[in-house]
């Protein structure tokens, strides 16, 4: 090995140890910080404790916005996954011309400056006399979880072999029981891992919902960033720890039904 | 099932599927953006450029767009330079090396952007753990503040966009042929060359694609340059925010909002059309 190559090894795994280690920090440090009973996010925590979950129990305006957070993105999720399986169907199953374009622009929102989208959407929103805070958002939030849905289902059909449906049907199946059973099987996995990672989407949407809150209805994102600019204490740590928790669920349900390598296909 | 001569493929009805998802979009995303591209050509008397005229004669404004033109090329450059052997290390580790990677990279992108900006906050504390680090090592003499600084924001960005970087440069390398650079260096090129001929130019639509990400999120990020360094310091992003959400200025915001999508699109638009070329190419 010349000194050239070992250098350059060198950097690759030097970068390697860096790039585990510098995305991880700032989960590390949130839950560290939860779980210590500093108040000045003092690290490492002086001693261990609990006090910002207690805090996080009695804080009033968090939960409510935490429900909200979770209608919405189950609500905006199911009706993306209904909407994006049929669109993504006619994509690939269809001969029709601009099936491209149309993928493109199905995909797109996830691609814009979301506060452009959000504008564009509460100007128009108005002009139509939806000025309700609670159903904007859960229309708004479709068009943040349809791309991940599109996305998904669209690769996993392209893969999936059409025959089978009509060997089914051979075999005595009922067109819908042939669907049932044969299709919507083949695509749970792309079904369960785009479903959850839209749900996280809407879950962590700021710059669309900030157009579409009142003073009654709040996302948690931003009753959280509200939260940080008035009173900035470990509180939101600990429901940050709660988020990061969801995500280790999220990531190891996603390796066991179609791995760890596969998530990170782009 | 199919008709014996297909007079036109619109008549196929498995179009029809296609058609809620396509009329949802339409309606609620495609027109209130040309709505909003539309009303802003659009003066009291007729078609204007008014309001970009105005825009671009105020100095402070300029500035603006400097700030985010400026950030967002720190942000893609830091990415890039970790993210370039990162991806080779990712595609070349052994398994427990490369699980853990996978892990710190996906980990996070499934963690919201106002949990990491806060967590940033943190981290970039005259007490937090990167001026220990520094102190600790000898780099700093005395502790120094990083949140609400230029530094500190190109920082956090840098985290939160990493793994956009990494993941479309990784899809690249792993399809290449190790035998590639073997072949080269049997044929006795250098290991410099045989990066530059070899190794680069099958890499770059990866790197293209990379920077496009990453250059396109850092323009238009709202929620991290808020938290990491605050009113004093605007973007295009924040200008818009600011206009309607709390200055009331739907002209201005209108405006910065339609050169933000125009940025955007330019960004996309550019990025697809370089990586056709080199993929044409290669």
């Amino acid at each position: 090995m010349t000194p050239i190559e070992r250098a350059a090894r060198a950097l690759m795994w030097a970068a390697a140890l860096f790039t585990v280690v510098f995305l991880m920090t700032p989960l590390v440090v949130t839950v560290a910080v939860s779980f210590g009973s500093s108040s000045v996010f003092t690290l490492p925590p002086p001693d261990w404790s609990l006090r910002w979950y207690e805090r996080l129990a009695n804080t009033r305006g968090l939960w409510p916005a935490l429900l909200t957070s979770l209608q919405v993105a189950a609500f905006s999720t199911a009706v993306a996954m209904v909407l994006g399986t049929l669109c993504a169907i006619a994509l690939v199953r269809g001969r029709f011309p601009g099936r491209e374009a149309i993928a493109t622009f199905l995909i797109s929102p996830l691609m814009l400056p979301g506060l452009v989208v959000g504008i564009a959407m509460l100007q128009g929103f108005k002009a139509a006399g939806l000025r309700e805070a609670y159903s904007s958002l859960l229309v708004a939030h479709v068009v943040i979880t349809l791309p991940y849905i599109v996305r998904t289902v669209l690769a996993a059909l392209s893969l999936f072999d059409f025959s089978l449906i009509d060997a089914a049907r051979t075999l005595g199946c009922s067109y819908p029981t042939a669907i049932l059973r044969v299709l919507v099987p083949a695509l749970g996995p792309a079904f369960l891992t785009s479903g959850m990672f839209a749900f996280l989407a809407s879950m962590d949407n700021y710059p669309i919902s900030i157009f579409f809150t009142d003073a009654w209805t709040k996302t948690l994102p931003i009753q959280m960033l509200q939260y940080v600019e008035e009173n900035p204490d470990p509180t939101i740590a600990a429901i940050s720890t709660g988020l990061v928790l969801l995500a280790i669920l999220a990531l190891v349900v996603g390796d066991r039904l179609v791995g760890l390598r596969k998530l990170a296909d782009f | 099932m199919k008709p014996a001569a297909a007079p036109s493929p619109w008549r196929d009805p498995v179009v029809l599927l296609a058609v809620p998802a396509l009329l949802y979009l339409v309606l609620l995303y495609a027109l209130p953006l040309l709505w909003l591209l539309a009303k802003s050509f659009v003066g009291a008397d007729g078609l204007t450029l008014r309001p970009y005229v105005d825009f671009f004669a105020d100095p402070f404004n300029w500035r603006v767009v400097w700030n985010t033109l400026g950030i967002a090329l720190w942000v893609t450059l830091v990415c890039l330079v970790i993210g370039y052997p990162a991806a080779f290390a990712l595609a070349r580790a052994g398994a427990a090396l490369q699980i853990a990677m996978l892990v710190a990279i996906i980990l996070p992108l499934s963690v919201g952007v106002v949990v990491k900006s806060f967590a940033w906050q943190i981290v970039l504390r005259r007490d937090g753990v990167i001026s220990q680090f520094l102190v600790g090592i000898g780099l700093w003499d005395e502790p120094q503040r990083l949140l609400f600084t230029e530094t500190g924001l190109v920082l956090g960005a840098a985290n939160i966009f990493l793994p956009f970087m990494i993941l479309p440069i990784y899809s690249v390398v792993k399809l290449i042929d190790p035998r590639l650079l073997e072949a080269g260096a049997t044929l006795g090129a250098a290991p410099l060359y045989r990066f530059v001929k070899i190794m680069l130019p099958l890499t770059l639509p990866g790197v293209v694609s990379g920077i496009a990400f990453v250059f396109s999120m850092s323009v238009s990020m709202y929620v991290i340059p808020s938290l990491l360094i605050g009113d004093r310091f605007q973007t295009l992003s924040t200008l818009t925010g600011r206009s309607f959400l709390f200055m009331r200025n739907e002209q201005l915001g209108s405006t910065t909002a339609v050169i933000l999508l125009a940025l955007a699109i330019g960004v996309v638009v550019g990025s697809s059309w370089l990586a056709r070329r080199l993929g044409s190419s290669a």
